[in-house]
């Protein structure tokens, strides 16, 4: 898609937006360090220097308004809910969210519990489900690359133009009805 | 202290009839049962008496047993002066569930009688902040109820997760 030619002060590239910024949202993939339960001493671990998921620019942040992913590491409980609901709803979009963990994607071992919720995908968009308890950092760096790959297809800019109304200019005299 | 002898003690100070229950081969922890009326006294006289010396609430627990309509409230203690255990026990109605809170014995049971408030319901008079303390605040009902039934969403949340063929089926 992108066209790539060589020119006297070196080369240029020529393609659309769009893929100009999907590579750099796609490399600069900062994480909420938030956990509800035992899967986020892996999502700590993932931050690390053994699986540093921070080659892949991906960082962690401790504050929903500058991070773009929200991991929900651990058992979810119904009070714990709607505060994850408070800090998705604080997050900037785009906004992924990964359910990490059997916990988080159904409710796992405390499915049949009076105060677990049976699965983060019950009251959040969840763009990608990890297996394991807990996983292993490896398979939440691959959860992490997997959103990568989202964000690399996404029409982004195509969809927040799409989203912005004709006539945005309010210097314009408006129009008497 | 022998727990049969902590058993008489009370009884002798208390001047009520207490319920004793103990297995010979000695399986689980010998106990004996207080009328709730005598809930508070009884503890205060476990924690402050001379020869008891209960300066140690291990926990603090709840028991629904609906079949003798009753919640039974158990407390496990300990004496680290002395080096002797005992097992507390109280009934309440199940009904209308009402108990003096021991919380001014042994301050570590405010949080205990917070779970059992919160998940079998039983009113704990004289506690400082009776709130819920692991469901949300506007739960329904008592968890821990025999008779307990789960609603089925709370705040937009299913309780239940649709099961994998019913999900392939639509």
């Amino acid at each position: 898609m992108t066209h790539i030619e060589r020119g006297p002060e070196g080369g240029y590239a020529v393609g659309p937006l769009d893929r100009l910024f999907n590579l750099a949202r796609k490399h600069s993939l900062w994480y909420l360090l938030f956990g509800t339960a035992c899967c986020a001493i892996e999502l700590m671990q993932t931050g690390g220097p053994r699986a540093d998921a921070d080659r892949f620019g991906m960082m962690f942040r401790s504050t929903p308004r500058q991070a773009d992913v929200l991991i929900l590491a651990g058992t979810i409980t119904y009070k714990m809910a709607s505060r994850i609901r408070l800090l998705y709803d604080q997050m900037s979009e785009p906004k992924y969210v990964i359910a990490m963990g059997s916990c988080a994607s159904t409710g796992g071992l405390f499915q049949k519990s009076y105060s677990v919720v049976n699965g983060g995908d019950l009251f959040l968009p969840v763009d990608v489900y990890i297996p394991g308890c807990p996983p292993r950092p490896e398979s939440l760096v691959e959860g992490l690359m997997t959103v990568q790959r989202l964000i690399e297809k996404e029409p982004w800019l195509k969809k927040a133009w799409g989203k912005l109304p004709e006539r945005s200019d309010p210097h314009l005299p408006k129009e008497n009805v | 202290m022998e727990a049969v002898e902590i058993k008489n003690l009370l009884q002798q100070q208390l001047g009520v009839d207490i319920e004793w229950c103990s297995d010979e081969n000695g399986v689980g922890d010998p106990f004996a049962v207080v009328p709730a009326e005598k809930w508070l006294e009884a503890c205060r006289l476990a924690r402050g008496h001379e020869q008891l010396q209960f300066d140690y609430l291990r926990a603090l627990t709840g028991t629904d047993r609906p079949e003798q309509e009753v919640i039974e409230v158990v407390a496990h203690l300990f004496s680290y002066r002395l080096r002797h255990p005992f097992v507390l026990k109280t009934r309440a109605q199940r009904t209308q569930p009402v108990l003096d809170s021991i919380s001014a014995v042994w301050p570590a049971a405010e949080w205990y009688e917070r779970e059992i408030f919160d998940l079998l319901g039983v009113d704990f008079r004289g506690h400082r902040d009776l709130r819920r303390i692991m469901m949300p605040d506007d739960w329904p009902g008592h968890p821990l109820r025999k008779d307990y039934q789960q609603p089925d969403d709370y705040h937009g949340i299913p309780t239940s997760r649709p099961r994998a063929e019913e999900q392939a089926n639509d």
